[in-house]
């Protein structure tokens, strides 16, 4: 299906962006292992599809085909807790005892479990865009939504990642 | 909150998403408007502490060579430059195993163990090089700029000479990774062919010059002074063989 010059090609092209493949999905699936499989899974497609990429943002296109197959993933196993819109009203992130975060009370495992806390959608543009720098533009393409959704989802997401932070057990009195 | 540009327009300005005209225009806003100040703050400290806490997950090495399986990509990561030198042992044990017995040894045995191993590394660091913006690190087309600038990045100091007045004018240079070791790498241009001289040092006695091509592309390769140098380009054999002359003089 592939000469080697496409062979060459993908090395060079898309296998720099490894990195923002296995992120991306190990954030959208909150495990490593998932990560492995499903961005590997990607990682094949995205070459079995290669000649259809026309150039242009590869991290973007390579991105959107991970994405993609991670929320294949999600759905096949049935998150539905995963699949659910985060709704402020209603749902706490899956809350640690504050004991817990005590123990393991380092800034990395605090914003860990805020950043797992969110949903998937809110998830996704916050690792896009603080953990791996995209531009609205790029965010829009990778999530396939108008530039003005990635703006509102984005401030949301930033806005339930500080409530999270600030009050990771949310014990009531919150509104 | 009660301004009413605390939201998407404070958040394009955070991100760096509004055009300088715009983006002025916020700054003069927030001169006068505590509630945005406020707000950026805010992004400003969720900003720094996802930075400072790491989160970016890299991709395990087990991953990458998943990948490379997977696409069948052949070298990368199978040859180390141990393992050569044993492939390298063994070549030449044959050679004079095969020698003693009378054996007519023609040296494209050779070059062609030389070819599959290690030409294609090379080719490929070649190619990468020639994406946008990955040709050199240090631009200049002074030797006395490109060579200091190696110190310290490299654990031996590779021989740097301009040949502009010969037609071949250095463009600069930059660290590569061939055979799983760090070399320098100088670019030379000639009309509109672009050519990568790949430099680390060696062990082994002068030797040379080889060549070969693969893919379309040129390669000539010899060792001197105790460092081996091969050169790579798609100018045809001749014009390959003059920038070797030229270095190895």
């Amino acid at each position: 299906m592939h000469d080697s010059q496409d062979q060459v090609r993908f090395e060079m092209l898309v296998l720099p962006h490894l990195d923002a493949a296995y992120n991306l999905a190990r954030w959208l699936l909150r495990s490593g292992a998932d990560a492995e499989d499903v961005a590997q899974e990607a990682l094949l497609r995205s070459y079995r599809f290669f000649n259809s990429f026309q150039g242009g943002d590869v991290r973007a296109w390579l991105l959107q085909i991970v994405r993609n197959t991670c929320y294949t993933h999600l759905e096949k196993n049935r998150c539905a807790k995963d699949m659910t819109e985060f709704d402020e009203e209603l749902h706490g992130p899956p809350s640690p005892t504050p004991e817990a975060l005590a123990i393991a009370g380092d800034n990395r495992a605090r914003l860990t479990q805020a950043l797992e806390s969110l949903s998937p959608r809110y998830r996704e543009v916050i690792v896009l865009r603080e953990l791996e720098g995209c531009s609205y533009k790029e965010i829009a393409t990778i999530i396939s939504i108008p530039v003005g959704t990635v703006m509102s989802t984005l401030s949301r997401a930033r806005r339930q990642l500080q409530l999270a932070l600030c009050n990771p057990a949310r014990e009531g009195g919150q509104p | 909150m009660s301004c009413d540009r605390v939201g998407i327009a404070l958040q394009s300005y955070f991100d760096q998403e509004l055009d300088v005209i715009d983006a002025s225009e916020f700054e003069r806003h927030l001169e006068r408007c505590s509630d945005c100040v406020g707000a950026l703050e805010d992004l400003e400290s969720l900003s720094s502490s996802i930075n400072a806490a790491q989160l970016y997950e890299r991709a395990p090495a087990t991953f990458r060579k998943r990948i490379l399986a997977d696409i069948g990509a052949a070298t990368p990561v199978a040859i180390r430059p141990a393992r050569s030198v044993w492939s390298w042992l063994a070549v030449a044990a044959a050679l004079i195993l095969v020698a003693y017995t009378g054996w007519r040894v023609v040296s494209s045995d050779r070059s062609g163990d030389y070819e599959s191993a290690f030409a294609s590394d090379i080719l490929d660091a070649h190619l990468r090089s020639l994406q946008p913006g990955h040709l050199t690190d240090v631009v200049s087309t002074d030797q006395h700029t490109v060579k200091p600038w190696f110190d310290g990045k490299l654990d031996f100091s590779p021989p740097v000479k301009d040949f502009g007045d010969q037609g071949f004018a250095l463009q600069g240079g930059r660290i590569d990774i061939v055979h799983g070791r760090t070399v320098a790498a100088l670019v030379y241009a000639r009309q509109k062919h672009s050519f990568n001289v790949f430099i680390w040092p060696t062990d082994e006695k002068d030797a040379g010059p080889r060549s070969g091509s693969q893919r379309g592309y040129q390669w000539i390769e010899w060792r001197q002074e105790g460092m081996e140098f091969c050169a790579v380009s798609d100018a045809v054999p001749s014009t390959l063989a003059q920038l070797q002359r030229l270095l190895a003089e």
